[in-house]
């Protein structure tokens, strides 16, 4: 039976997630053997491969930094009750916005190109964003529906650019940008991977998010608008402000994880450009319980399936379409698990505390 | 001119259907006060059964019927979610909207790409024999016609019987409802089983009469704006109506303008739904007090029975 | 007698360690009025849900009609004839009134239309079938929560504090009312705390005190001091008010306050007038729904009005009226809302989050950065200097009982050490003990010199602590008079007949200083 809770419980935070992977990893199993895939070699794709060799897990860690740093961004503006679900379009943004000072200044091999990228897709970003937000706070129109709109937009933006503009003259026709000079590529973290600077940003917002969100007042604020509304009124925190910062912390962080794939492994712009992160890091944000510190090992999880999906493909011949399942499984689970945040099981029957609703 | 433009209103209604249909649902379970954004996961999904199912079974009756259970079986899974585990609607449904899209993709896998016959168009004897209004009004399948007979229907049930009151006060304030002894779960279940339901008509129609074909990623967008349609029509079945048909002429406006061999970016215009969606949406939005009169004041609000 | 309608026998409810009810007896015959007394937490509802079947009993049996019944739900209690008007209605207010009593019954809306005039007719209270319930007023909606009740043809009505939505000069017609229902033959349990009302109307009286039936007694043969010792088992404390010294500066001045209404929900403030001087007391008494909510809100600053409005509120000499709640809160002025939870501390989090919530200037934050020490710290001393009964600062605002929330809220709001000070229903739902503690807290803070504003529903609250009061009505302000005024002339001008306080003379060195 189920008990509601007094108080909350530190060992939920670990076992909920927990719980969610586990009944998510078990879901996938069956599905998998159900649609004729060898089972141990989807357990081995899922559970061995990603860690085998130092590539893979630099493929693991390359997969982790943009995750990591959407969802650090995104889970601001949730706590705060500000959904901004067009990451995607934001990093597509963001992406485009450092393409364009690498392809402007090709030849260049100033020390200041990457940094300038980097500023430029943070604002990219964030500026798309900030359309959302714009939207929100004069209008009052639906941030859900509008950063979802704005996402299927920047997609048709970067089809039109790399099929138009910034499409690489000598590229035979191909939908993609020149390549990116040396000046404008991140340096691989460890030599014989693909690990980049992503994951450092990635890290680096999650300092910061942490530090936001549980040392100041700004983000206290924050929190209070996504809890009780009616209190963040009361106390006079401004929710057009709360707005305004969470989605553009969202946008912001989407938008640098943009420069880490089109400064990363990809080289250029390209048709392309995130296998749906934007998407992902929304349920790696969930699975983090929309904690800084939680986050970094949702994302690693969040990665390990996407690695794990690849090699699965590869392997074992399930669809391409794993990752996305399991996704939706992994936030389903973890949505139902949380039950237990605020409710305790009893194995005892008698002390049901209230009738149930007719 | 006059050929593109009886292109555009023939194609107009068949092209509106899906949406319809998701949205007319949507708007049900909305003002039971349960907001499901999974709504284009339900569409993804009802397309891919009820593809499946028409081309093993050669029967769309039963394609359309598979593709309805297929969805509202996920809008179940939601129900559990928000009802039982009083999961944050929002959340849920982008919970169930990316499983919809996995599953869809699953069950998609085999018939990728591939093609099917349009169910026949149910022509009206003499009617659809009329130059212009013919092709326009009355030469679609059976799917496009129960499309503007539900809008009357969903307007009449809401007005006019006490089911449609028991929808209402549930969406209004769920807590007086339950003291006067209405089962507010089981209407918020029902209404959401039915937009689950519709969601899945909708993505079906898209699948083996619209389009008549299967493609990963088929729904494209119309799922997200089904959920906008429900906040333009503020709630009320015609408008949602009036909406979902000016939005299938504008998707087919991409085809047209092509066509007429006009220098516009083929990107523009498939970003042109989205677009205007945003701008109707922060249209609509300005007026807060209007929308306050028709908005399900409970909607997206958890119920948690006696407290 | 096998006129007994309804007998409960050794009812027991446990929460928990807690007993809400403990062996519980009760008898209600046909065509009795019966009073069930007791003050907050006493186990009135509790015992109501048991008897309504929202909740089973663990122990104990209920007799309907002589016969033992176990109901699962509200609906077997309908069922068997037991009906329930609930103090918070449960109205739709987007449907009209037919609809609404559609709702509980088999028929349509337009059969019931001639259904609802005629037994308007009957029993006093008319109501139009075909008003959206969006536009009547409280009372007008409690004739229609009476009438959908009465529509069912239960032979037991239970009414929750059915007067608490009154204004006084509308219950006389309510117990009229009441009593014609009693006249059919049919019973009604009336639960209340105020103590004139249930010996002017109830022919029985049982009283609860933690959880058990003390005492069974004819209220007209019991005086309200009796009663009152019965019900919280000493004599009702009574704030003790010292001599005050008065500015002559209005702290807080209110100047021709307009307000259109948001939305056919809400109510617009029509050409308010008040001020409150450093040291008094202003009452704002009014039935709930006449305005209240947009007023404390215009004050508070949660509602801002244009900049040109500004000067409209002012606190001492400056225009506050388009600053936000931080500003005005830094400038002296603090609030403590009707809705503790979920707007006056934010109920999952701590004590000390929710010291956090209003208290960040009191020195607990650098730069922006919480200190996390000094918040707890502050937290505690609150916990201690208010008497808040809780596990400490760690304690979720949730876990605390409304009487020990409500001591917190407002001790916090006190620590800020306000110029003026605004109360909305300070004491609502909390217990005898802290309600006590609360209103004396209030005035001995104006003794120190503050200027207090108490929003409050119920009347008496505001006689006990105000020098001034106003009556709100409809949005509009009456001109204050001393608190010293008849209640009857009060209750007259809570039901719209301002005139009844004009020839109340004003005390014209306090409000037209």
């Amino acid at each position: 039976m189920l008990e509601a809770r007094t108080a909350p419980s530190r060992a939920t935070l670990v076992a909920v997630p927990a719980i969610a992977v586990a009944l998510t990893l078990l879901c996938g199993f069956l599905l998998f053997t159900a649609i004729g895939s060898p089972p141990e070699k989807v357990a081995y794709a899922f559970f061995v491969q990603p860690f085998a060799s130092v590539g893979a897990i630099g493929e693991v860690l390359l997969k982790t930094g943009p995750l990591l740093l959407v969802a650090q961004g995104l889970a601001i503006g949730y706590r705060a009750d500000i959904w901004n679900i067009g990451a995607e379009g934001q990093l597509i943004v963001g992406a485009i916005c450092a393409s364009v000072l690498a392809i402007a200044f090709e030849t260049s091999t100033s020390p200041f190109l990457l940094p300038a990228m980097i500023l430029a897709g943070a604002a990219g970003g964030a500026a798309w964003a900030g359309i959302a937000a714009l939207l929100r706070v004069r209008f009052g129109a639906s941030e859900i529906l509008t950063t979802f709109m704005l996402s299927s937009v920047a997609l048709q933006l970067l089809y039109f650019l790399v099929t138009g503009p910034l499409k690489d003259p000598m590229g035979f026709n191909f939908p993609q940008s020149v390549m990116f000079g040396d000046a404008a590529l991140f340096a691989p973290l460890i030599p014989g991977t693909r690990a980049n600077t992503s994951l450092l940003m990635g890290l680096a917002a999650t300092l910061v998010a942490w530090v936001f969100m549980a040392r100041t007042t700004a983000g206290f604020r924050l929190m209070v608008g996504g809890l009780a509304p009616a209190a963040a009124r009361y106390a006079g925190f401004s929710q057009t402000r709360a707005i305004w910062i969470g989605l553009l912390a969202g946008g912001a962080c989407a938008g640098l994880a943009g420069v880490g794939e089109v400064a990363g492994p990809l080289g250029m712009l390209q048709r392309t450009l995130s296998p749906g992160y934007g998407f992902a890091a929304i349920i790696v944000a969930f699975l983090g319980g929309l904690n800084p510190i939680g986050i970094v090992f949702a994302a690693l999880v969040m990665a390990v399936i996407y690695v794990g999906g690849d090699y699965a493909v590869v392997s074992a011949g399930v669809p391409n379409a794993s990752a996305t399942i399991l996704q939706g499984f992994l936030l389903v689970f973890y949505l139902a698990a949380s039950l237990l945040f605020t409710h305790r099981i009893r194995w005892r029957k008698a002390a049901v505390a209230e009738g149930s609703a007719p | 001119m006059t050929a593109t433009l009886v292109f555009i209103l023939s194609g107009m209604l068949a092209a509106a259907t899906p949406m319809l249909f998701a949205a007319l649902g949507e708007s049900v379970a909305e003002r039971s006060g349960v907001l499901n954004l999974s709504v284009e996961g339900m569409m993804a999904t009802g397309a891919a059964f009820a593809f499946a199912v028409a081309t093993l079974s050669g029967s769309h009756t039963l394609g359309f019927l598979a593709g309805g259970t297929a969805a509202a079986l996920l809008s179940l899974v939601f129900a559990a979610l928000v009802l039982v585990f009083h999961a944050n609607q929002v959340a849920a449904g982008l919970a169930i909207g990316v499983l919809g899209l996995g599953v869809s993709a699953f069950a998609g896998n085999r018939f990728e790409g591939a093609a099917i016959a349009k169910p026949p168009s149910l022509d009206i004897p003499g009617l659809s024999d009329l130059p212009v209004v013919g092709p326009i009004l009355f030469s679609h399948d059976a799917m496009v016609y129960l499309g503007i007979l539900l809008v009357p229907v969903v307007a009449l049930v809401f007005t006019r019987t006490k089911l449609g009151l028991s929808i209402r006060a549930v969406g209004e304030n769920p807590e007086a409802a339950r003291a006067i002894g209405t089962p507010v779960l089981g209407i918020r279940l029902g209404c959401v089983l039915f937009g689950g339901f519709m969601a899945g008509l909708g993505g079906a129609h898209l699948s083996i009469a619209y389009t008549a074909l299967w493609a990963e990623g088929l729904v494209a967008g119309r799922g997200w704006i089904a959920v906008a349609l429900v906040v333009f029509g503020s709630w009320l079945p015609f408008r949602i109506a009036l909406g979902a048909y000016v939005f299938g002429a504008i998707s087919l406006m991409e085809l047209s303008v092509q066509g007429l061999g006009l220098a516009i970016p083929s990107q523009l215009l498939s970003a042109s739904p989205y677009i205007v969606t945003i701008l109707v949406l922060a249209a609509i939005s300005r007026d807060q007090t209007r929308l306050r009169l028709t908005r399900p004041l409970s909607l997206g609000k958890p119920f948690r029975g006696q407290a | 007698m096998n006129d007994v309608l309804l007998r409960l026998e050794g009812i027991t409810k446990r929460y928990g360690s807690l007993a809400a009810n403990d062996d519980v007896a009760l008898t209600v015959r046909r065509g009795e009025i019966h009073a069930v007394l007791g003050e907050n937490g006493a186990g009135k509802s509790t015992l109501m849900k048991v008897i309504y079947g929202v909740t089973r009993p663990d122990a104990g049996e209920v007799l309907w009609k002589g016969a033992p019944v176990s109901m699962r739900n509200p609906a077997e209690a309908r069922t068997l004839g037991i009906g329930m008007v609930f103090q918070h209605f449960s109205l739709f207010e987007t449907m009209t009134v037919a609809e609404n009593i559609s709702m509980a019954l088999p028929d349509s809306p337009r059969d019931l239309a001639p259904r609802i005039r005629e037994a308007g007719a009957r029993l006093g209270l008319p109501v139009d079938p075909d008003a959206p319930v969006h536009a009547l007023s409280v009372g007008e909606r409690q004739r229609v929560e009476i009438i959908r009740c009465l529509l069912q043809d239960p032979d037991l009505i239970i009414m929750d504090e059915p007067t608490a939505v009154l204004s006084p000069s509308a219950v006389p017609a309510l117990f009229e009312t009441l009593r014609r229902i009693a006249g059919e033959g049919r019973a009604i349990i009336f639960i209340s705390h105020k103590l004139e009302e249930i010996r002017a109307l109830c022919h029985t009286a049982t009283i609860m005190r933690g959880g058990k039936v003390v005492a069974t007694v004819d209220p007209t043969a019991t005086t309200a001091d009796d009663l009152a010792r019965l019900m919280i088992g000493s004599a009702l404390p009574h704030p003790v008010r010292p001599p005050r010294e008065l500015s002559p500066k209005p702290a807080l001045t209110v100047d021709d306050l307009v307000l259109p209404a948001a939305d056919p929900f809400a109510m617009a403030l029509d050409h308010i007038a008040l001020k409150v001087h450093p040291g008094e007391i202003v009452g704002i008494a009014g039935v709930s729904g006449n305005g209240q909510a947009e007023l404390v809100r215009v004050l508070s600053g949660e509602t801002r009005l244009p900049s040109q409005e500004a000067p409209r509120v002012r606190l001492e000499e400056s225009s506050v009226g388009d600053l936000g709640p931080r500003d005005r809160r830094r400038m002296g002025l603090a609030f403590v809302p009707e809705e503790r939870l979920g707007r006056g501390a934010v109920p999952q989090l701590s004590l000390a989050d929710n010291a956090y919530l209003t208290a960040a200037g009191l020195g607990l934050s650098t730069r922006g950065f919480i200190r996390f020490a000094a918040v707890k710290a502050f937290a505690e001393s609150l916990i201690a200097g208010n008497d808040v009964r809780c596990s400490g600062p760690d304690a979720p605002a949730r876990s605390l009982s409304g009487g020990n929330l409500q001591k917190f809220i407002v001790g916090r709001e006190m620590a800020l050490a306000p110029k003026v000070l605004i109360v909305s229903q300070p004491t609502w739902g909390v217990d005898v003990g802290a309600a006590a503690a609360i209103r004396q807290r209030l005035v001995d803070m104006a003794g120190k010199g503050a200027a207090i504003l108490v929003i409050s529903d119920e009347l008496d609250e505001i006689l006990e602590t105000a020098d001034r009061l106003h009556v709100i009505f409809r949005g509009r302000l009456s001109p204050s008079v001393p608190a010293t005024v008849d209640r009857d002339r009060i209750g007259l001008a809570m039901a719209g007949d301002f005139a009844a306080l004009a020839a109340v003379a004003p005390d014209r060195s306090l409000a037209h200083a």
